[in-house]
Order: structure tokens, then sequence, then C-alpha cells
């Protein structure tokens, strides 16, 4: 285990221990579209990555395959040095059981584009769920901690609401405070801040550059480059199934190599 | 009228200021008159007069026998057949939605082999009319002399006397029960279709043990799609038991028709039968939206 302690006092009263991340020659298909065309990365500990590219480019799909939401056709995704989603003896990987995947997913937070709150259990009752039921948390030690992370995200007066009767940014910081709730070492964000009304995105943006500064490895797939230029260590640049180029978000960003991202950056900024 | 490009417009812009005698009302001060609709009380009157006549009818016509209707609406025959008569609707309703609840996870497993035994199931339920069912229950011991749990085709470890085991009321609790499960597995797989996929994403990626994800996040959403057709079949099940007096269980539809055999009074017997189904339809239809309610918290309709 290779996994490093943050010393940051903000990241919470339990020491979080974040994990890295080893992509290796992933393919994946739907039917006959080919949206990973031979994936490697590698992310270290603690670091954030943002991953950039134009719609179709295969970024969500690849983040899916790290929490296996998405099973890969070949190649291996590893979260601090396991596997995910099978077992490896000799030559072979053998799929786990959904039971021992489930545990897995445990360890890494995943926030998506459209919250996905529980619509029928408050705010406090979403958060404290997966601790409970994955985690065997006592239930008021989870509530505490719920309250806690509800502060953290600033929504501390909102435990007893339910998430119909909250704002879209203000759901997204239950869902990031949700998937913190399971102490993960790893957070995965696809497009956060995507479904926000233009005003909204600041304040879930802030919350992610919070916990980017608390030292858990992120990997963020977004289109705020303003957000990718101020908060990652690493930005990839992501087309047709394959990682164009990366590197250090002043390298991609301000000079980028190919003509590829030029375009896109072009596009976008 | 302010600016308008049309000429024509033009004279009232035209009068000198202080000609006007009155001032025009301000806008808010302008009284709103809303549209009538005589035929609206027309057709208000001949209802009620309609409705006054059916009253008039109910009360005055001797026919109703209204003091027979009296006297056997609590009597101690009636109320026992009542008793049956929720007996065989809890009983069916209980076990059918249980199987029902198999069968529509059954439909929606990865297996093949589980699908298209469910499919089989509710094909087959639902093809043969729940009277002819129920006879086939009835008639059950004469098709098998003894029930037995074992290997097909080996040696058996348990077995029963079927109509020791399968008596009238077990033989219409199951006849029911197995009919309603088709439906209640329709219903129930439909209940669970309608929730968001991305919940069940949702759970998943926050490792909540399978069980859990559908007890605690599908069906409680399903619920709210489930409910209003769930209520309408354990009402239609509740009228339903009166199918069963073909097999001369003393249910309500059935002991009426006894009391009226031997007493002739038809019309008021009816009556009672027909009192006892709308009222308890009525509480059921009451405790459905307590229940409506409890799983409609967190949505805003």
């Amino acid at each position: 285990m290779s996994s490093v302690t943050t010393a940051d006092p903000a990241a919470g009263s339990t020491a979080t221990t974040t994990a890295k991340v080893e992509i290796r020659a992933v393919h994946k298909n739907f039917g006959p579209l080919h949206v990973l065309r031979g994936i490697d990365l590698d992310v270290r500990a603690g670091e954030v990555t943002v991953v950039l590219g134009p719609s179709g480019s295969g970024k969500s799909t690849l983040l899916r395959t790290i929490n296996h939401l998405e099973k890969v056709d070949s190649g291996t995704v590893s979260v601090d040095g396991t596997l995910v989603g099978y077992r490896r003896s000799g030559n072979k990987l053998y799929e786990l059981r959904e039971r021992d995947v489930l545990k897995q997913r445990t360890r890494i937070g995943f926030v998506f584009q459209n919250f996905h709150l529980f619509p029928h259990l408050t705010v406090l009752d979403n958060i404290v769920e997966a601790p409970v039921s994955a985690l065997k948390r006592p239930r008021k030690e989870a509530e505490a901690a719920a309250r806690k992370l509800l502060e953290r995200v600033g929504l501390a007066d909102k435990a007893e609401s339910y998430p119909k009767q909250l704002s879209g940014g203000q759901q997204q910081r239950v869902a990031i405070a949700r998937a913190l709730a399971l102490e993960p070492g790893l957070l995965l964000f696809d497009e956060p801040t995507s479904a926000l009304d233009p005003e909204l995105v600041g304040e879930v943006l802030d919350v992610i550059k919070d916990l980017a500064a608390s030292g858990t490895t992120m990997i963020v797939v977004t289109h705020e480059i303003g957000f990718a230029r101020e908060v990652a260590d690493t930005v990839v640049f992501m087309d047709e199934g394959r990682i164009v180029e990366q590197g250090p978000p002043a390298e991609v960003l301000d000079s980028p190599r190919h003509e590829r991202t030029r375009a896109f950056l072009s596009k976008v900024l | 009228m302010s600016l308008t490009s049309d000429p024509p417009a033009a004279p009232s812009l035209t009068k000198e200021p202080g000609t006007a005698v009155t001032t025009p009302p301000a806008p808010a001060e302008l009284v709103v008159v809303p549209v009538r609709h005589p035929w609206r009380w027309v057709a208000v009157a001949a209802t009620a007069v309609l409705l006054t006549q059916f009253v008039h009818g109910l009360v005055t016509n001797p026919g109703w026998e209204w003091d027979v209707f009296a006297a056997f609406f609590t009597t101690e025959t009636i109320l026992r057949a009542v008793w049956v008569t929720l007996q065989l609707t809890f009983h069916g309703t209980a076990l059918g939605f249980a199987i029902g609840i198999v069968l529509a996870f059954m439909r929606l497993s990865a297996s093949p082999f589980l699908r298209s035994v469910a499919f089989g199931y509710i094909w087959a339920f639902r093809s043969i009319p729940l009277i002819v069912q129920l006879l086939f229950w009835f008639n059950l011991a004469y098709l098998y002399k003894e029930l037995s749990i074992g290997i097909p085709f080996g040696p058996s470890f348990l077995s029963f006397d079927t109509t020791g085991l399968v008596g009238e009321m077990s033989a219409a609790v199951l006849g029911l029960a197995l009919h309603q499960a088709a439906y209640a597995a329709e219903i129930v797989r439909g209940g669970v279709l309608a929730v968001d996929e991305g919940q069940l994403e949702a759970a998943a990626s926050l490792g909540i043990p399978r069980l859990r994800q559908v007890r605690r996040i599908v069906l409680p959403q399903a619920m709210r799609s489930i409910l209003p057709n769930a209520a309408n079949e354990i009402i239609s099940l509740f009228k339903g038991t009166s199918i069963v007096s073909v097999m001369a269980i003393g249910e309500l539809f059935y002991q009426v028709q006894v009391v009226y055999g031997r007493n002739g009074r038809v019309v008021p017997l009816l009556m009672v039968a027909t009192a006892w189904y709308v009222l308890l339809t009525t509480a059921l239809s009451v405790v459905q939206h307590y229940v409506e309610r409890h799983y409609a918290k967190g949505s805003a309709r």
C-alpha cells in the first residue's frame, strides 16, 4: 500500500488515505463503437487530474471504468495497487463477485453530472446510507460525521431537507458530501457542473477546490478550463478514445503540442 | 392606446389637452367581468332533477325493502361472511404480491431461463379465466391424490394428503393468489423500471449491498408508481372474491345468496352485499391515500 496520509486539517476528523491510480491498455467497445482505444494513465496519490476533451471522446467512460461502473473489454485499472473489478491469477483475470466490487467501490467516491441523490431520503439520510449499510458504521456516529461534512460543504442547515427542495448547486454539494462520507482515497467527478445554471457553478467548484487542497486524489472530467488551470496538477486531453496529450496545465493549456488540442482549446476558451 | 404607426389612430391624440371632460380610469381600477356560462346552469339543473328522482326512488319504492336490509345488514351470518371475504382478500393479496415480487425480479434478471419461466407463468395465469383456475384447484385432489416434495422422477422426502392440505379455503386463496401474482408481477416490474437508472448507479457507486439497494433505494421509489395500480388490483380482488362463491365458500356473496334463497328477499339482500362492498372499498381507498402520501415523501407532486 503506497498511501499517503494528508497533513491538512481541512481533510476532516479522520485521516484520509489517498490512492494512486494506474490504467493500462484499456479498451472498451459499445457495440460497434470503439470508445476507449488503449488508454494508459497514471495518477499519483494526492494529485488532481483534470480530463478534458470534446463530447464523445470517451472521458466519462474512462472515469466510469475506474470504479467498474463500466466493465473494460481489455486492459487493467488498479487503484492503490489493487485491480478494480478483477482478480489476477497467472495470465487470467477473474471477474469479481458483485459483493467484492461493491466493497472496492467504498474506497472510490463518484460524483455524477446529474447528482443522482436519492429523492425519497432526506439530505442526512442520503449521506448516512452508505456508511451505515456498506461500512456497518453505527448510525449515530455516521450522522455526526454527515453533519460535519454538510458543514464543510456549507449546507449545515439543510440536513432535514429533501433533495428536491434544494437548488442544483446545493444538490451537487450534498452529492459530494455523500461521496466523502465513505472517506474514499480517490474521488471521481463526472462533469460535476455541467447540469448547473451558470451562477451555481462557482459554489460547486469552490467545494471541489477545497477538497483538492486537502490532498485527496481526484480525477475530474470537466469543461471548466479555468478550474483546470487553477487546480489541476495534470491536465489530460482526450479525443476519439485516446489520450492525445497530458502534462501540467501551463503546458497543455497554454502551449499544447498537438493540433487537435489547440483546436479544442480555441473553441472552449 | 399609445404610440402606433397607424395614422387613423391619431384623432384621439389630436384632442387638445383640457377638452376631455372625464379622465379615463387607471388600468388598476378597471373592473374584470368573467364570461357567463348559462348552459352550464341548465346542465346542473337537469342533473339535479335526475339525481333527486333517483334518491326519491330509493326512499319511496317499497321494493327496496329497507327494513329487511336493516335487519340483515349486521346479522352474525353476514358479519361472518364479511370476515371470510376479508380473509380471502388479505391472504390472496399477501401471497399474490409475494409471488409477484419474485416473478418481477425473475423477469428483470440477467438469466434468460429465469426470465422465460416468469414470462411463461405470467402468460399462462393471465390467459386462464380465474373461475376456471379456481375450479381446477378445487378439483386438485382428483388430479393428485397426494403432494410430495422430492427429486423429480426420483424419491420423495415429504408427502401430504391433498384433500387434507388443500382445503376449500386454501384452494380458494391459492387460486386467487396465483392469479393475482401474474398481475402483481407486471405491476411491480413496471414500478421498478420506472426508477431512474441513475439511482442504481449511485447506489452501486456507493457500494451499498445489493439487497439493501433494492429495499432501501429501488422499492420505495418504485412504490410511487406501484401503489395506484396495486390498490386497483387489491380492490378488484376484494370484489373478485365473490367469484369464489362457485366453490360454496361462505364469503359475502355466497352467504347472501343462501339467505335470499331461503327467504326470497333478493333485492334487499343484494343491497346488503353491495353496501358492505362499497363500505370496505371506501376504507381501502382511504388507506391507499395515506400509504401513497407516505411514499410521496420528498417529491414535488
